[in-house]
């Protein structure tokens, strides 16, 4: 593996390497010192051109426990403000001797053009870009999933699981669909139908308008978070409405079988599509969720930069 | 490539035995020791020797894993290794930890082990068991317990075969075809 730009990229192997990799990081910060030496004298940037906080702590502190050296660049007050291409800034870090670059853009396929026009000899890691892809969430989707239903070992076969929400505009689901059904898991999109993308129809899944009718059938509902800031159209009639069609509620929770999980990958909007009593209950594995992003971004980081030349 | 079996399956035997009976002349009782083997050929090696330590002495140490891999200075140098397992099953502070493995060569695996080690506690002592010490060290480390020296050229590779891994148990030692006409000391025995 040289970059990690979209799960669809990654075969069986490939992902389940990924997840036992990761559950070897995350049985090393179970201990006292949490450091490794792995990735002593590497250094990570952390490239990003829109706001995160998550993503870019969890990548952040990922790449410190495997002892590399972070630059965290944030576009916001940088050069790129002045007008800077991506281009030249990438030419810039690799004049700094960045081994990876991690890239959060608003445009889908920045990743992609960085990793393949040869501006950085590191490797590229996605860290969502516009509404394409975000594939390290979807690693930590899985683990959970994989942790919670498999006991933390093989692949999700069999697995079913509920994505809903605003599908058109959320990365996490387009991963997510890919790496899952790549994991032998079956997907059902749940969503209204202004809210699925065009051609969804080839997706490797399942879709429903229906989410009272799925519920009783998956192992684990994912809630996706309605993007306000991506709207530039009425999607759906109200706020109100939306919430009571395809909203997580008390009501709805108790219609899921008993062993299963209520994911979200953050941050919740409390209230619309995810009620308070949904978001806290037990069976909402969404801060696990966070603690495992740390040990899939740890695998990812380990994966592609400890060997040199590596083709594996 | 010329193999030659230089360990039978008998001598691994009464090798583990012996290094049984050395731990416990060094440390007096089995009870506050932990042995962990490291991946792939250390971790049943480690096993082996517990099971001789509860028949000698009648308490068989806690064993565990320890992949170095995370540890190693070499890293950037080979294909990315996938990781072993890790499981420690005890607080290694204050006890003796011995660590176990298959060959000793260059001592580069145990810096690496040593480092790990560190990072899960502060053992009262650690001690080195190998099975077979093939020489060519490139670090001051040595074993305190080592079950067979077998003086080996750079170029040689020594292959330890053990029932729980490969099926069967022995030492080979694998040497490349010279070209003819040179001194193979040893060669077709």
């Amino acid at each position: 593996m040289r970059h990690l730009l979209s799960t669809a990229d990654l075969d069986h192997a490939a992902a389940v390497q990924l997840l036992d990799t990761a559950e070897a990081m995350a049985a090393t910060q179970r201990r006292e010192i949490k450091k490794l030496p792995t990735l002593r004298g590497r250094t990570v940037v952390n490239l990003f051109y829109e706001d995160s906080t998550r993503t870019r702590i969890s990548f952040e502190a990922a790449a410190k426990r495997l002892s590399a050296d972070v630059i965290n660049f944030a576009a916001k007050g940088s050069s790129v403000s002045k007008g800077e291409s991506l281009k030249d800034t990438a030419e810039t870090l690799q004049a700094m001797g960045a081994d990876a670059v991690v890239i959060r853009h608003p445009a889908s396929g920045a990743p992609h053009r960085l990793a393949a026009m040869g501006w950085t000899t590191g490797a590229v890691l996605n860290a969502g870009d516009g509404t394409h892809e975000h594939p390290t969430q979807a690693l930590l989707d899985a683990f959970t999933l994989r942790r919670h239903l498999r006991g933390g070992e093989g692949d999700l076969a069999g697995v079913r699981v509920a994505v809903v929400g605003d599908v058109l505009h959320s990365r996490v689901a387009r991963s997510n669909v890919h790496l899952l059904h790549t994991l032998g898991a079956e997907v059902t999109l749940v969503a209204p139908p202004t809210l699925l993308p065009l051609g969804v129809g080839s997706w490797p899944c399942a879709t429903s308008f229906d989410l009272d009718a799925v519920l009783p059938g998956v192992d684990a509902v994912m809630m996706l978070r309605v993007q306000g800031e991506r709207m530039n159209a009425a999607y759906f009639p109200s706020e109100r409405e939306y919430s009571r069609r395809y909203g997580l509620d008390a009501r709805r929770l108790r219609l899921l079988p008993g062993h299963a999980v209520v994911m979200h990958p953050g941050p919740m909007n409390r209230g619309l599509e995810i009620s308070a009593d949904a978001a806290d209950s037990p069976r909402a594995v969404v801060l696990d969720q966070v603690t495992n992003g740390v040990s899939v971004r740890m695998a990812a980081l380990y994966l592609l930069l400890a060997g040199e030349g590596s083709e594996a | 490539m010329h193999e030659r079996t230089v360990v039978s399956s008998d001598d691994i035997d009464r090798v583990v035995q012996r290094i049984a009976h050395e731990l416990l002349e060094r440390n007096r009782s089995a009870a506050d020791l932990v042995l962990l083997g490291i991946p792939t050929r250390g971790v049943p090696l480690a096993e082996r020797v517990a099971a001789a330590l509860e028949q000698v002495d009648g308490v068989r140490p806690p064993t565990g894993s320890l992949d170095v891999t995370m540890y190693r200075d070499d890293l950037r140098h080979h294909p990315t290794r996938g990781l072993a397992v890790t499981g420690v099953p005890v607080d290694v502070t204050d006890r003796v930890v011995v660590l176990v493995d298959d060959v000793l060569f260059s001592g580069r695996t145990i810096r690496a082990a040593l480092d790990a080690v560190a990072d899960l506690g502060r053992p009262r002592a650690v001690r080195l068991v190998v099975l077979v010490d093939r020489g060519h060290r490139e670090l001051p480390i040595r074993a305190d317990h080592v079950g067979r020296n077998l003086p080996t050229a750079a170029d040689e590779k020594v292959a330890v075969r053990l029932r729980e891994t490969d099926g069967s148990d022995g030492v080979d030692i694998l040497r490349p075809l010279r070209p003819t006409g040179t001194a193979v000391p040893g060669a077709g025995a």
